[in-house]
């Protein structure tokens, strides 16, 4: 077999291959959207996460700033600690409001944060005090009926 | 009857020998391997040799099959997800299914039949007549000059051909989703890449088909060198090699695929 076309194939598929893995790394993973610049660390209690997981996104203002990166139960307060690994090139007051939201009715849980007027910022390691829960649809029927029946009693 | 059962003992108990002695011998095998690959990368133009062989002569099926996975993927996907309204993860749909799964294990299983049986084929020709001896009585050790840069070919090609064929599915996806069914580009392509993850599921494919690429060289390899040297038992070694890669890539696949989803 010829030594050159050996290489020339050779030269081809092996280009072909690393382009068909640019591609996939930078068109399909965009590999840039999910790094974050320079991370640090922000903590949440919550009284209640509903399915919040791990690896969800942290939005401030429809924008994705940040992670979560763990999620514990405290064992004394009962609550849940949200571990969140927070963009670096923004920082927040420190009273902000952090909620958890679904986007849609039946889409992926996050963290929504509602930044207040603080003149002081949040540091790495902070934890976030003013927190609102995660809305669960069946407390919300549960409420809804309770109301519905006493009305209907109370004619 | 006594004499019948313990036949039938003794035939179970020399498979069972058999099988952990070429388990052994295989491992050996490797070791050996490893130890000789200094001449696979001293010597490159042996190892490029095999990469032409086994990855460059695999780009048309590998290519052509990538195509119609991803757009049958495409037809499968919309029609199921439009039942729920949900048309729009048709992109993340095909993209994940491709990276995570199918992409590294078609691949494996296209390269064990397409290469893998050319390789078993070809050592266990040279076996048979004799050419691994010769090179033997001439100081040559032909693990190092046959086995080694063949091992070292196929392991190069297998990420590369895996890439390729999630490539052209994705893009086979792409076909039937916006340009035939008419879906919108622009979402398609957003919603891949807000749920691809470039470490989850990009590098975890790649490690996927390293993984892949090693076992069924190694079984190619192996399964030559250790063939019976006539002509029905380079044929055995050929089967062989295809039925015991593709069964490994399957469940080395399932081993892989519990590892990465739990971490």
């Amino acid at each position: 077999m010829n030594r050159s076309i050996i290489d020339l194939w050779v030269g081809i598929f092996v280009t072909l291959g690393l382009l068909a893995l640019l591609f996939l790394s930078l068109r399909v993973g965009n590999i840039n959207g999910s790094q974050l610049y320079q991370p640090y660390e922000l903590k949440a209690d919550f009284d209640n996460i509903g399915g919040l997981k791990v690896r969800a996104p942290v939005r401030s203002a429809g924008v994705v700033v940040g992670r979560v990166e763990s999620i514990a139960l405290d064992k004394s307060t009962f609550q849940a600690v949200v571990t969140m690994k927070i963009d670096g090139r923004y920082v927040f007051p420190r009273d902000t409001f952090a909620t958890i939201n679904t986007s849609g009715l039946l889409g992926e849980q996050y963290v929504g944060f509602d930044p207040g007027g603080d003149p002081q910022d949040l540091k790495a390691g902070d934890v976030i005090k003013k927190t609102q829960s995660a809305v669960v649809l069946e407390k919300l029927i549960s409420q809804f009926m309770f109301s519905k029946a006493e009305e209907g009693s109370s004619k | 009857m006594f004499e019948l059962v313990g036949a039938g003992f003794r035939a179970i108990g020399s498979r069972v020998v058999n099988g952990i002695w070429r388990i052994g011998f295989c491992a050996r095998f490797f070791g050996t391997l490893l130890i000789l690959s200094g001449t696979s990368f001293r010597r490159p133009r042996l190892t490029i040799r095999e990469i032409y062989f086994s990855g460059a002569l695999s780009l048309i099926i590998i290519l052509v099959s990538g195509l119609f996975v991803g757009m049958v993927l495409g037809l499968q996907g919309y029609d199921t997800l439009q039942r729920f309204g949900a048309a729009d993860a048709l992109g993340p749909f095909v993209a994940l299914s491709l990276l995570r799964e199918l992409g590294p294990v078609v691949a494996g299983l296209l390269f064990a039949s397409r290469a893998g049986s050319a390789i078993t084929a070809e050592i266990g020709l040279m076996k048979a007549t004799e050419q691994l001896s010769a090179m033997e009585m001439m100081a040559v050790n032909p693990i190092a000059r046959v086995v080694a840069p063949r091992f070292w070919g196929g392991v190069i090609s297998m990420p590369l051909l895996a890439a390729l064929f999630s490539a052209m599915g994705i893009l086979g996806g792409y076909i039937v989703g916006v340009i035939a069914i008419g879906g919108d580009s622009g979402t398609f392509w957003s919603q891949m890449q807000a749920s691809v993850d470039f470490h989850h599921d990009v590098i975890n494919g790649v490690i996927k088909s390293f993984v892949f690429g090693v076992a069924v060289s190694l079984i190619s390899v192996f399964e030559g060198f250790d063939a019976q040297p006539t002509a029905a038992g380079v044929s055995r070694a050929t089967t062989r090699t295809v039925v015991i890669s593709s069964l490994a890539v399957l469940a080395l696949d399932f081993v892989l695929t519990s590892l990465m989803l739990r971490g």
